[in-house]
């Protein structure tokens, strides 16, 4: 499975909305995540595709934009 | 002997001038000097600690031998093992003194703990942090040195900001540019000029000029419903204006210090009282507490909880997580009713909040968003926080109960 395409997904169920038109929008800033869209998040990540994140690894601004979310999950898958 | 409050009077700045100007020399030419930098910090330490206060100093170093005991021994220990038990343990022993020192003054009553010392909260923050990216695996090199420099640096020792520990690490390790450190000077110059003028003008006008009239004014105007009166009012929006200027006053010299001795400490406050809603504020007021809550306290617990399945719904979990946050939050300030209220106050207001944004979006359309209604929310929020404060000041203690 394509990790972007999983990624995507899973934001577009976490936010509610297709985040797919707007890649590089911060997603803290218009509200659509929060801290706990950032743990449903890790913790999606980790049941599909098997990457651990722990929460200490989670710095805010790396990963505040679906692009930077994916570049990320790329590193560490 | 000389004994200061950190940045409370002219002669501490003449003093921090002298001894920063070294400094700023050696980073100018691209050299950091480890040597005189832990000279000046043992010096203002002692300014801070010594004299009049050197049992708060024994305490500080009987303090700081413990939290290096435990974060090294813990960092020893994760290299070859990991279990939970072991982990929980190390954090409760590393928050216990913190905890005696909290409760100390509500079973003896209002007598201060004798392991207690200026800034022990901020100090236990920054250990207990080290302890949980210790366990994360995001922190492998744990150095005793470093964590030394980084629980004693001394211009944030006292009250923060909570800087972390890795953040920290890159900035001591490194040596900015001159460019770079031009600007950082620049900046700390600024922050600290700033500060004056909130701390010695504007907080003095609002703490010591106003809230002592007002508060004896509140106190004659008693008898009415819930005691409340117009100076009651009047006093929570100067306690509150005090609260802010003498704090972010601080926070401006603490992190305008950091800056010149070429670390970036990070910011305390952006513009609190422009926030449309609490959850907002809470990203704008007192950051590097309300963040540290927010990633070792919140997300730990709701992602501990969600793992674990504890409750069906995540907003459930978001809802239970926040009171819990919130009250822990209203707990280390204290153990008494109005900080302890303060806090559960906060929590509600985020599950109000949160419940009104997700409303918000589900019904885009419907929900007016246009000046006016910014406006609205921010006028209601900097009340509701203001109101929070007349809570979190002790005043209506004072009037019901006294």
């Amino acid at each position: 499975m394509d990790i972007k395409q999983t990624v995507l997904d899973i934001l577009n169920d976490l936010t509610g909305s297709d985040v797919s038109g707007a890649m590089d929008d911060n997603l803290f800033d218009s509200g659509l995540m929060d801290s706990m869209g950032s743990v449903q998040l890790l913790l999606q990540l980790q049941s599909q595709l098997g990457v651990n994140v722990p929460v200490s690894e989670f710095e805010r601004s790396e990963w505040d934009t679906p692009n930077k979310i994916i570049a990320k999950v790329e590193s560490l898958a | 002997m000389l004994s200061f409050e950190p940045y409370g009077n002219p002669t501490y700045f003449a003093l921090l001038g002298v001894a920063l100007l070294p400094l700023m020399i050696g980073l100018l030419y691209g050299k950091r000097s480890r040597l005189y930098e832990t000279l000046i910090s043992i010096f203002f330490l002692v300014l801070t600690f010594g004299g009049p206060k050197w049992t708060q100093g024994v305490a500080l170093i009987i303090y700081i031998l413990y939290e290096v005991a435990l974060t090294w021994g813990y960092a020893v220990y994760r290299k070859h093992q990991n279990s939970g038990p072991i982990f929980y343990l190390m954090v409760i022993l590393a928050i216990a003194p913190l905890a005696v020192v909290k409760v100390t003054p509500a079973v003896e009553n209002g007598q201060a703990s004798l392991i207690g010392f200026l800034g022990i909260s901020y100090l236990t923050f920054r250990a207990v942090q080290t302890m949980m990216e210790t366990r994360d695996g995001t922190l492998k090199d744990y150095q005793v040195m470093t964590f030394l420099q980084f629980m004693l640096f001394f211009p944030t020792i006292s009250s923060g900001p909570i800087d972390r520990y890795r953040r920290f690490e890159a900035d001591y390790r490194s040596v900015p540019d001159r460019e770079k450190y031009l600007g950082m000077v620049q900046k700390g110059i600024r922050y600290i000029f700033v500060g004056f003028l909130y701390k010695f003008i504007l907080a003095y006008y609002f703490g010591t000029m106003l809230m002592p009239k007002l508060q004896l004014m509140a106190m004659h105007a008693r008898g009415g419903f819930l005691d409340l009166s117009w100076p009651v009012l009047g006093y929570m929006y100067a306690y509150s204006a005090d609260l802010f200027f003498d704090f972010a006053g601080y926070s401006l010299f603490a992190v305008g210090t950091s800056y010149i001795m070429g670390i970036a400490t990070p910011m305390n406050f952006k513009q609190p009282w422009r926030s449309p809603n609490i959850k907002d504020f809470w990203n704008r007021w007192h950051i590097t507490l309300s963040f540290w809550f927010r990633d070792f306290i919140y997300m730990r617990l709701v992602f501990w909880f969600m793992k674990h399945k504890i409750f069906k719904k995540p907003t459930t979990t978001a809802n239970v997580t926040y009171i819990i946050n919130m009250l822990v939050m209203g707990f280390w300030h204290g153990v008494t009713w109005y900080y302890i209220t303060y806090g559960l106050f906060h929590g509600c207001a985020l599950v109000i909040n949160d419940t009104w944004l997700r409303y918000k979006k589900k019904h885009r359309a419907s929900v007016p968003h246009n000046g006016f209604t910014q406006v609205f929310a921010i006028f209601l929020t900097a009340n509701m926080v203001c109101f929070s404060f007349l809570i979190f000041s002790g005043l209506l203690d004072k009037l019901w109960f006294h």
